[in-house]
Formats: C-alpha cells, sequence, structure tokens
C-alpha cells in the first residue's frame, strides 16, 4: 500500500516537473542567448494562465487546442518585450536588467489583479477528474496529457535549433556574439525572437499547467523562483539540464512534500539548489563555462 | 576626524549640516502620518545603506537581504518576548547570528567560484529557506506570526524599545547618519579601495595580490550584520512579524529597489533613492485617494511604470546625474582636486565615477579608430579580442 502511494506521488511528481521543466526551458532559453535573466518569467507565466482562463470562459476551448494561440499571444508578448525595452539593456549591469524585469514583474502583476481580482481562479475539463490505473498506481490523467505534451513542445523546440536554419542563427548568436555580427546575422532581430520563444514555452507550459492547477495574480513570484531553482540545478543555458532539473525538483517537492509537511516542500528544492551551486556551479548538464 | 571631513567642500559640509538640521526639526512640525512616512524613508535609507555595502561596493548581487533582516527582527523579539532581555542586549546575538549566515553565504558563494546571477539566486535561495524554515518554527509562532505585547505608552521605555513613533525616528535618524559616516569612512579605507577594485575587475584585483575571497567575506559579513540592525527597529516598530512578509522575496526587492533608483555604488543613492520610492508611493496613494479610485493594483501599476522609466533613462540612478548637472549638489560632493586632496583620492574619484563602466568605455574608445596604426590588423581583431567576456 505505502509503495504504491509513494509510487503515485513520485510519478505525479515527475509529471509536473516536466511541465515546470518546459517552464525553465523558457528561461534557459532566454539565459542562454540574450544573457539576460527573466526575472518577470513566472508573471509571464501567470498572463498565459489568465489567457487560458479568458479562452476557456469566452470559447470553450480545450487545453490543448488552446496551446497554440495561447503560446502565439506570449510569442508576441515576448518578441515586443525584447524589442522595445530589453534590446537597450542587454550591455548594462546585470542589477540594472534585475531592476527593468521586476518593474515589468511588479506591473504584470499588478495590472492581472486589477482585472481578474485577488481570487483564485481555475478550469474544469472533461477529463479533469479522470486517471489511470497501474496495477493500483492511480495516475491523474489531466497530469499525464500534460506532461506528454510539454515533451512534445521540448522535442519541437530542440529540433527547431538543431534543425532549423534560424534556430541555428540563434545559437550562433549564443556561441558568439562578435562571431554571429561578423557573419552579417542580425541579432537584435535573433534576440527578439529567442525572447519570443522563450515567453511561447512558457505560454505552453502555463496552459498544461492550468490543466492540474489554479491560478491568483500573486503567485508570479513562486512560479519565477521555481523557474530559477530548476534552470540552476540543472545548468543555466543548457536544454536537457532545464527538463532534467524540472523533473528532479518535480519529484523532490512531490517526495518532500508527503513525507514532510506539503507546505515546506519549496524548502527541499531550495536545499537542492544549495547543494548543487557550491559543487556543480554550472548545473547538473551544464557545460564549463570561464 | 581628520579622515572624516578631509576633502569634503565647505558648502558641502553646510548643506549637509542644513539637511541633518532639517531631519533632526521635523518630528516638531510633522503630524504622526508624516512621521510614520519619515519612520520608513529612514528605515529604507539605513538598509539600502547596508546593502550598498555589498553590491555597491564590493559588486556583489544579494537579492536575499530580507533574510538579515528577519533574523535580526526574530532574534531580538524571541529574546525580548521570551526571556525579556532587552532589545540593546539582544542586538549582539542578533548582529552576531546575521554576521555568521551571511558568512555561511559568502564561504559557500565565494569558496566554489559562485558569482553574478548565481550568486544572486543563492542569496534568494537562503532567504526562502528561512521563510519556510520560520513557518514551520513554532516556538516563534511560525506562519500564525510573531507578535510583541503592545500598550499605550505615556514614557518612552528606551530600553526596551518600547515607545513613540518619535523615539524610532531618532532612533533611525541615528542609525542611518551612523551608516552614512561609516560608508563615507571605509570608501576611503584600505579595504573600500580594494571593494572597488574587485567591484570593477575581480580577475585585475587578484592579480594585484589582493585577497578577494577574504574582502568579499568582510563585505558581506558587515553587510549581513549591519542590515539584521535595521530588522530590530523593524519588529519594534511594527510589533508584529510573519514569515511570509518579513522573508519574502519582495521584501528583499523592497529594500534594494532605493539604493538602485538613487545609484548603486554611491553614497547618497539609498538616501535620495528611499526618499523618492516611499515618496512616490505615499504620493501616489494620495492621488488615488482623491479621485477615488479604490481599486486593488492601480498604485502598484504607476508604481511600477515609474521604476520602468527611471531605469530606462537614468541608467545610473537619480544621484549620479544629479550630482553632476547642478553646481551646487556638485559642491556637496565634488572632493576636488584643487582642495588639496591627496592624490590617490582622485584616484578614487575616478574609480567612483566609473561606476561599473569602465570596462564598456574602455571598449567604446577602442571602437574608435585610432589612426592610421595597423589599421587592417585593428579591424581584423578587435572584434574578437573585445569579446562580451560572457560565453
Amino acid at each position: 500500500m505505502t509503495t504504491e502511494v509513494v509510487l503515485k506521488i513520485a510519478i505525479s511528481g515527475v509529471l509536473t516537473g516536466l511541465v515546470y521543466g518546459l517552464m525553465a526551458l523558457g528561461l534557459s532559453v532566454i539565459f542562454g542567448v540574450v544573457r539576460v535573466v527573466n526575472f518577470a518569467h513566472g508573471e509571464m507565466m501567470t498572463i498565459a494562465m489568465y489567457l487560458v482562463i479568458v479562452f476557456f470562459s469566452a470559447l470553450g476551448l480545450d487545453p490543448f487546442i488552446m496551446l497554440v494561440p495561447v503560446s502565439a499571444v506570449l510569442f508576441a508578448l515576448g518578441y515586443l518585450m525584447q524589442r522595445a525595452i530589453i534590446n537597450p539593456f542587454i550591455n548594462r549591469p546585470e542589477h540594472s536588467q534585475f531592476m527593468l524585469l521586476v518593474a515589468v514583474a511588479i506591473v504584470m502583476v499588478n495590472g492581472l489583479l486589477l482585472i481578474f481580482g485577488p481570487d483564485s481562479q481555475g478550469i474544469t475539463t472533461s477529463y479533469s477528474f479522470d486517471s489511470f490505473d497501474l496495477g493500483g498506481v492511480i495516475i491523474d490523467a489531466g497530469k499525464v496529457y500534460a506532461a506528454i505534451a510539454a515533451l512534445i513542445v521540448a522535442v519541437a523546440l530542440f529540433s527547431f535549433f538543431r534543425l532549423t536554419l534560424t534556430g541555428k542563427a540563434i545559437r550562433a548568436c549564443a556561441d558568439n556574439y562578435n562571431g554571429a555580427l561578423v557573419v552579417g546575422l542580425d541579432v537584435k532581430r535573433l534576440y527578439s525572437l529567442t525572447f519570443g520563444i522563450g515567453a511561447a514555452c512558457v505560454g505552453a507550459a502555463g496552459t498544461m499547467l492550468m490543466i492540474v492547477t489554479d491560478v491568483t495574480p500573486a503567485i508570479g513570484p513562486a512560479y519565477t523562483l521555481l523557474a530559477f531553482v530548476i534552470v540552476i540545478t540543472g545548468g543555466l543555458g543548457s536544454m536537457p539540464g532545464a527538463i532534467v532539473g524540472g523533473v528532479l525538483i518535480g519529484l523532490t517537492e512531490a517526495l518532500g512534500g508527503f513525507f514532510f509537511t506539503p507546505s515546506a516542500k519549496t524548502m527541499f528544492s531550495f536545499a537542492i539548489l544549495v547543494l548543487v551551486l557550491p559543487f556543480r556551479p554550472q548545473g547538473i548538464m551544464g557545460r564549463k563555462t570561464a | 576626524m581628520k579622515l572624516l571631513f578631509d576633502g569634503v567642500s565647505r558648502s558641502a559640509l553646510i548643506l549637509l549640516a542644513l539637511f541633518f538640521a532639517a531631519l533632526l526639526l521635523a518630528p516638531m512640525v510633522a503630524n504622526d502620518y508624516v512621521l510614520v512616512v519619515l519612520v520608513t524613508i529612514l528605515y529604507f535609507a539605513y538598509a539600502g545603506q547596508c546593502w550598498n555595502i555589498m553590491m555597491g561596493f564590493a559588486g556583489q548581487l544579494s537579492l536575499g537581504h530580507a533574510l538579515y533582516i528577519g533574523l535580526g527582527a526574530y532574534v531580538t523579539a524571541a529574546l525580548y518576548v521570551k526571556f525579556g532581555i532587552s532589545p540593546w542586549i539582544g542586538l549582539f546575538p542578533a548582529l552576531a547570528i546575521s554576521g555568521a549566515v551571511g558568512a555561511v553565504i559568502g564561504f559557500l558563494a565565494f569558496r566554489f567560484g559562485v558569482s553574478g546571477v548565481y550568486f544572486a539566486i543563492l542569496t534568494i535561495a537562503f532567504a526562502e529557506f528561512a521563510r519556510i524554515g520560520f513557518d514551520h518554527f513554532t516556538w516563534v509562532g511560525g506562519s500564525g506570526g510573531f507578535f510583541l505585547p503592545v500598550a499605550n505608552y505615556t514614557q518612552n521605555d528606551f530600553f526596551n524599545l518600547r515607545g513613540s513613533q518619535k523615539m524610532f525616528y531618532y532612533i533611525l535618524l541615528a542609525m542611518t547618519v551612523g551608516a552614512f559616516i561609516l560608508c563615507h569612512l571605509l570608501l576611503r579605507s584600505r579595504a573600500g579601495y580594494y571593494w572597488l577594485a574587485i567591484r570593477e575587475s575581480p580577475e585585475a584585483a587578484e592579480a594585484l595580490g589582493i585577497n578577494i575571497f577574504r574582502y568579499k567575506m568582510y563585505a558581506v559579513v558587515l553587510s549581513a550584520a549591519l542590515t539584521s540592525l535595521g530588522g530590530v527597529i523593524f519588529a519594534f516598530f511594527y510589533n508584529n512579524l510573519f514569515p511570509e512578509q518579513v522573508f519574502h522575496i519582495s521584501r528583499s526587492i523592497e529594500l534594494i529597489l532605493g539604493p538602485i533608483i538613487g545609484g548603486v555604488g554611491t553614497l547618497f543613492g539609498p538616501i535620495v533613492g528611499a526618499f523618492l520610492l516611499t515618496g512616490l508611493a505615499e504620493s501616489l496613494r494620495e492621488i488615488m485617494l482623491r479621485l477615488g479610485v479604490d481599486l486593488p493594483g492601480v498604485k502598484q501599476v504607476f508604481y511600477g511604470i515609474c521604476l520602468l522609466l527611471v531605469v530606462m533613462f537614468l541608467p545610473d540612478g537619480v544621484w549620479p546625474p544629479l550630482k553632476k548637472n547642478s553646481a551646487l549638489i556638485a559642491t556637496l560632493t565634488e572632493r576636488r582636486a584643487d582642495h588639496g586632496a591627496p592624490r590617490s583620492q582622485r584616484h578614487f574619484e575616478k574609480l567612483q565615477r566609473s561606476e561599473g563602466r569602465a570596462e564598456r568605455h574602455l571598449r567604446s574608445a577602442a571602437r574608435k579608430d585610432r589612426g592610421p596604426d595597423w589599421p587592417e590588423r585593428r579591424r581584423q581583431d578587435y572584434m574578437l579580442q573585445y569579446d562580451r567576456g560572457c560565453l
């Protein structure tokens, strides 16, 4: 009995972790290329989550169909953000960039609060209460679908960066900024694209997360922190690292919440971060950089 | 004493004295509301000054200073409530504990080469760790909060820090002035120069033989310990402590907005920033009240937009351009060479003016074509030489 419960919790932790990983992937891509730490990451995700609520209540669309429009809107948001306000900050010191994004985050959180009010909101899908029974281990169907979708998006992103010319150009910018300039790449535009792609990841992750959880405007900073923890544990700038980190943190939080108290679960992810940072500062999958 | 006034022009001293006198006399004319606002301003100015030691001087971005505020607050409050120990005695363990925690974080980070964004995240991690830890620490109330006994005090009990807002105002004023003078002296000490060197270029500083590990540790421990003093006042002024509020990341951000808006690494930055931001928040509140707009979030949206505009158009904060443009204020801080300042001081000025831009300045200077010498060679390789250093 207990092993089954533990297994159930572990599996659901891994599944949620995959969605978290997708969110963190967005942050990782943005940092890896633009070298700006997006402190408004969780806030962007709450925007996506509220978009899901709006689409759901207005059109009654299934979250998996909404994946496309929500990601597109977030892509546009990210693209414009980078174009309008972040590009001038690329060469500024870190604390200046930090300030900028904190200001953006404050506007986002309170804008959402203004529009949607402080109450927690969620959606109920036809499969919200379905579950799979794997020999006594019961798993939420919604979580399984969400994790599969997250994996598909992540794979799509990997192939985009590996196979398409634009993806290669973006990787070139990340590898050598000046080299990219020399061969004539429009780095500013590619940065905007990258930020848009990162934001689209967040949009997809937010849509998936709406299947399993609710949203309030104030939840943003918590997701931002979560994304940081995942990305740094996995390796900032490493794409597989984000997914691995997401799974690790998802698993840790689920088990920590089960064996201790649920309210203390984030403590375990921070403990992992504190352990990883000194001994492997580049993260589990990160490349050693100078 | 000589070190304190050396190179500060007379007009600057007079202006500072006038400003200080105005602050001293403010409670005579201010009503309760204004006094609370002033206390808030001084609190942020003090905490910002402490944070500035770490970020502005030594260049270590901490995003978890709420941790030290919270430790200072909880330690003294717990000692006072549980054992009746005066906060003036209780602040010593508070200082020691905060300093020790700062040392642990610093050791973990600097010993293993964690820096920049990673260091910032590490500090957040510790603060969040403490927040959740205190949420479950039932001895001091857990998430239900920890309360100090409140009564209507007819007389100020200075020894136990119980009393009117005026008393807190003067204590905070003394602390802010003290921190200001301390920072002023620190910037002219050996450690101060070392810190600036480390901030500008850790590699170069190390190559010159500065023990950068040790001096970074000094900055962290000093900043942590001093910040916890702010926490002591926080606890006894507000009389209630909730881990969700005290240790929350938004508290840390709130603390550092002032010095960043005011000007990182400057002495007046934290003070100017605290006045501006608290003033902005209060006036927004007032405007919303007048307009009859009572929606949650409106105020903060405008606050965020103002922050955005300031960061976008004043990259170095409010203070440096203010200092540069206004002749009046220029005399206030400019330590002129013709005042007989020692040579090192002029160098120091240059360091201070660079505000972390030295490297970029060098780079932009290199981009300019400097004449006919080896044009081909320069064109070809400088793109590669002046790599952005982050890849």
